[in-house]
């Protein structure tokens, strides 16, 4: 498994997204709720980019006109067909156990460990007061 | 995990895209501003189009009646990043879809200020006016792959023909297109004449989705959701098509070729199958069609792509195809629609070199003359 | 003794408003029908004397197709074969703007054709037809006919005035689940508006073309405001709609819903899958592709066996000849169709009489 850094936390504000190149593919890396998710920016269904979706609600309901929401701004609406893919595990709403966007580990390290370690990327220069993002592919 | 639905690495995509030079044949620019058709408006219209605006037989001045699911129906990453809506940049069209797509020529529809729709017919006919300018002069004169249609009201037909000589002097559109919901359904006498001047001039009459013709969406009233109004247009497309056949346009105008824009075509067959099968039973009352109906389809209509039919099986959307008929698909992609195919990944079935050419290319080529 | 074969569609023709229905109405409105002539409701749907509306050799001298029992007896059971038959009366009972006059001849349909038909042939079945337009007087109508089993199921028109999926019909649903009558949808007109979003047709064949194109707007209807979220028990029949529209129509609405499910949160599977569930189909007219290979790609497509009920659309001109069953059909769908599929579909249709 190879570990990526690839951006501070900072630069990606919550309900923001930061789209990285990591082994040749775009990757897109989403803020929200205090938590970062890494998924492939291509959608299963026709190739669409992610970071352009809607971030909403998890919507469900139990009959006709009751709206629940929840886990706000975790559910990626893609930006041409509208389809609802959960950030969290990259599965579809609609069919789950078929239809999914690849998704990557994320963790977030400080930059005191990264300096300490192998995982310093030759292309990305680590402050030992920022804390950042990697993606293990 | 065995039926992720993957997508090829983008170097994959390269040499496909290289293959396929595709002719789009609906793609909708759209205006920056209102403003921007001042130019092409007196004063008058100017001031009209300021002050009292659209007059369409819907509630709501400033937003289609049924929401859409996204922004003006757009993909979320057409927004140029320069500003305006989705297709108000040519820059940003070229560089997001005429030039990776490889489209090599694109036919233009535009549905802004919807002018088949204006209850004010002379305020539609000054409309239609500018649009039909200010697609050459924004946008064919500065892109040559990208081809420009007549729009015309058809519920006015003097200014429509009106419009149609003044847009053949100038020479440069591929088409004359109207509106499917209009007054009367578009089979009905009273269109005749543009048809006749459409057959005339070898122009092709371009059917787009779409329009208020102060009708409901369905034939048992108004649908609560788009998800309902969504699908009706291939109903519209539907009801058309049987009135322009049963009503003897393609029999009285035996050369002019109809075009259906964003009806997709799924449900073609099965309308086909059902004019056919109560055609002698209904044949007393229509003595004036020679033929059957489905032979009428097969000769006089064609009909562009999007939005592609998606069943679980690809041997099924192979089947919708060979019913319809390789030779009357022309693709589109409806850009910048949130609905929009991707040429690369719309066709989920095995189609032959001569058919994606046909698909993609050569049946618009020979249609339109390009 | 004849095997099971379950017809269900055909139209015992109602002769007119005075002739047939009067003994039927209570003194005011037999009053009303005579001193201000209100009769002549056939519906513009079905003119009596255009050829769909009767095979020439199911007419007789006077009258209407399907005006006489002794007629439709031989008809639909000796010479089509059907051991039961639904009746569904068409009738512009259910246009009329008045709701208590509505009520007052729908009630009349159905007391008519349980005692001049249903009470003399024990084969016989019948639709409750009630006045859509006023949905407390549709329930009304259904509670009469609650107990009496011969009663198989509700009939409403494919085009009313709203779309059938409506909040404001709800109620009847309700009580259509608790009595197990599915919903038959079937094709004709209430002539609120036009028969489609392009406007009104010149033709009969035109508009008769459009009717399938209502039943889908319905099915949509049904599936998206959530009537079988609501009511998980109640079916629906589409009757005389068309058959081979089905699968591009599924698809078209799976793949609107994947991309527009937020409008309609309560809807939790693909509308193909509802559709499977919840509706059926009567089999004249089928408008199949002219090949079996054809039909069969249709059936499979559909993807489900349940759906098909057999029926002859008796006297409506679909077919010529004794053999009310679509051609190229595959042969274990078509005993499914004429018994269990009907069955299934109608739970208060015992066969014994």
């Amino acid at each position: 498994m190879a570990r990526h850094i690839v951006a501070r936390t900072t630069d990606i504000p919550p309900g923001g997204n930061k789209v990285v190149g990591v082994e040749g593919r775009d990757i897109v890396v989403f803020h929200v709720n205090g938590e970062f998710f890494a998924l492939l920016n291509r959608c299963p269904h026709a190739g669409a980019p992610l970071d352009r979706a809607a971030c909403v609600a998890r919507l469900t309901s139990p009959e006709p006109g009751v709206y629940q929401r929840s886990r706000v701004g975790e559910l990626l609406r893609c930006a041409w067909h509208g389809w609802e893919f959960d950030m969290r595990n990259g599965q579809s709403y609609f069919d789950p156990g078929r239809v999914k966007i690849r998704t990557y580990p994320v963790v977030i390290e400080d930059g005191e460990t990264l300096a300490k370690g192998p995982y310093v990327a030759e292309t990305f220069p680590v402050h030992i007061e920022d804390s950042y993002v990697i993606i293990e592919t | 995990m065995s039926d992720v639905i993957d997508r090829p690495a983008l170097e994959q995509e390269t040499s496909a895209k290289s293959r396929l030079r595709i002719i789009d044949c609906d793609i909708h620019p759209s205006l920056h501003a209102r403003s921007d058709l001042y130019p092409f408006l007196s004063k008058r219209w100017q001031e009209h189009l300021k002050t009292y605006g659209d007059h369409l037989r819907t509630p709501y001045i400033g937003t289609t009646p049924y929401p859409r699911s996204s922004p003006l129906i757009a993909r979320r990453d057409a927004w140029p990043p320069t500003g305006g809506p989705p297709g108000s940049d040519l820059a940003f069209m070229r560089q997001q879809h005429l030039d990776p797509l490889d489209v090599e020529l694109g036919i233009l529809q535009v549905l802004d200020l919807f002018i088949f729709s204006q209850q004010n017919l002379d305020f539609g006919a000054a409309i239609q006016r500018a649009i039909n300018d200010w697609q050459l002069a924004h946008w064919t004169s500065r892109e040559p792959r990208l081809k420009a249609s007549v729009l015309v009201g058809q519920d006015d037909t003097e200014a429509a023909i009106a419009e149609i000589e003044r847009c053949a002097k100038i020479g440069q559109y591929v088409q004359i297109n109207v509106s499917p919901r209009a007054n009367e359904p578009l089979g009905r006498h009273r269109y005749w004449p543009i048809y006749a001047r459409a057959e005339e001039l070898d122009l092709p009459l371009g059917i787009h989705v779409g329009g208020y013709g102060g009708h409901a969406p369905t034939g048992g009233g108004w649908p609560s959701y788009y998800a309902e109004e969504h699908q009706s247009n291939a109903h519209s497309m539907a009801a058309t098509l049987t009135s322009l056949i049963i009503e003897g346009v393609p029999e009285r105008f035996p050369r002019l070729k109809i075009v259906f824009i964003e009806g997709g075509f799924g449900w073609i067959s099965s309308t086909m199958w059902r004019m056919d099968q109560h055609f002698e039973r209904f044949r007393d009352e229509v003595p004036h069609l020679k033929r059957r109906p489905s032979e009428y389809v097969r000769e006089h209509f064609w009909f562009t792509t999007q939005p592609i039919d998606e069943p679980d099986e690809a041997k099924h959307l192979r089947s919708l195809i060979e019913w319809v008929g390789v030779d009357r698909l022309l693709f589109s992609s409806d850009y910048p629609h949130w609905d929009f195919d991707d040429p690369r990944f719309a066709f989920r079935t095995p189609l032959s070199e001569a058919e994606r050419a046909k698909i993609f290319n050569g049946n618009a080529r020979a249609l339109y003359k390009l | 003794m004849t095997a099971t074969r379950i017809d269900c569609d055909i139209h015992p023709a109602v002769g007119g408003t005075r002739i047939t229905l009067l003994p039927y109405l209570d003194d005011h409105w037999k009053e009303q029908v005579v001193s201000r002539a209100i009769d002549g409701l056939d519906l513009t749907s079905y003119p009596p004397n255009m050829p769909l509306s009767g095979r020439p050799d199911w007419r007789h001298a006077d009258g209407k197709p399907g005006g006489d029992l002794a007629m439709v007896q031989r008809g639909a059971f000796d010479q089509l074969g059907a051991s039961h038959a639904i009746c569904n009366v068409l009738y512009g009972a259910q246009a009329v703007f008045d709701p208590y006059m509505a009520a007052a001849f729908c009630k009349a349909i159905n007391d008519w054709i349980a005692t001049e038909w249903l009470a003399h042939d024990k084969r016989l079945r019948a639709s409750i037809v009630v006045p859509m337009q006023a949905p407390d007087l549709a329930i009304e109508e259904i509670e009469r006919r609650a107990g009496d089993s011969r009663f198989v199921s509700v009939l409403v028109l494919a085009q009313g005035e709203s779309l059938l999926g409506r909040r404001h019909f709800w109620p009847v649903y309700q009580a259509a689940e608790k009595h197990r009558l599915p919903i038959a949808i079937h094709a004709g007109s209430q002539y609120r508006a036009a028969p489609s979003s392009v406007g009104w047709p010149s033709y009969r064949y035109e508009y008769y073309l459009a009717e399938a194109h209502a039943f889908q707007a319905q099915v949509l209807s049904l599936i998206y405001e959530g009537v079988f979220v609501k009511f998980p028990g109640l079916k629906v029949v589409l009757m005389e709609s068309g058959v081979s529209w089905l699968p591009a129509f599924m698809w078209r609405a799976n793949k609107t819903w994947r991309g527009v499910r937020v409008e309609v949160p309560w809807i939790d599977r693909e509308p193909a899958a509802i559709i499977r569930d919840h509706f059926r189909v009567t089999m004249q007219p089928f408008d199949g592709p002219p090949d079996a290979a054809g039909v069969a790609d249709i059936i499979e497509m559909i993807g489900s066996d349940k759906m098909f009920l057999f029926a002859s659309d008796y006297p409506h001109w679909q077919f010529d000849g004794d053999d009310a069953i679509p051609p190229h059909l595959p042969a274990g769908l078509v005993s499914r169709m004429c018994a269990e599929n009907p069955l299934e579909t109608f739970p208060r249709l015992s066969l014994a009489a």
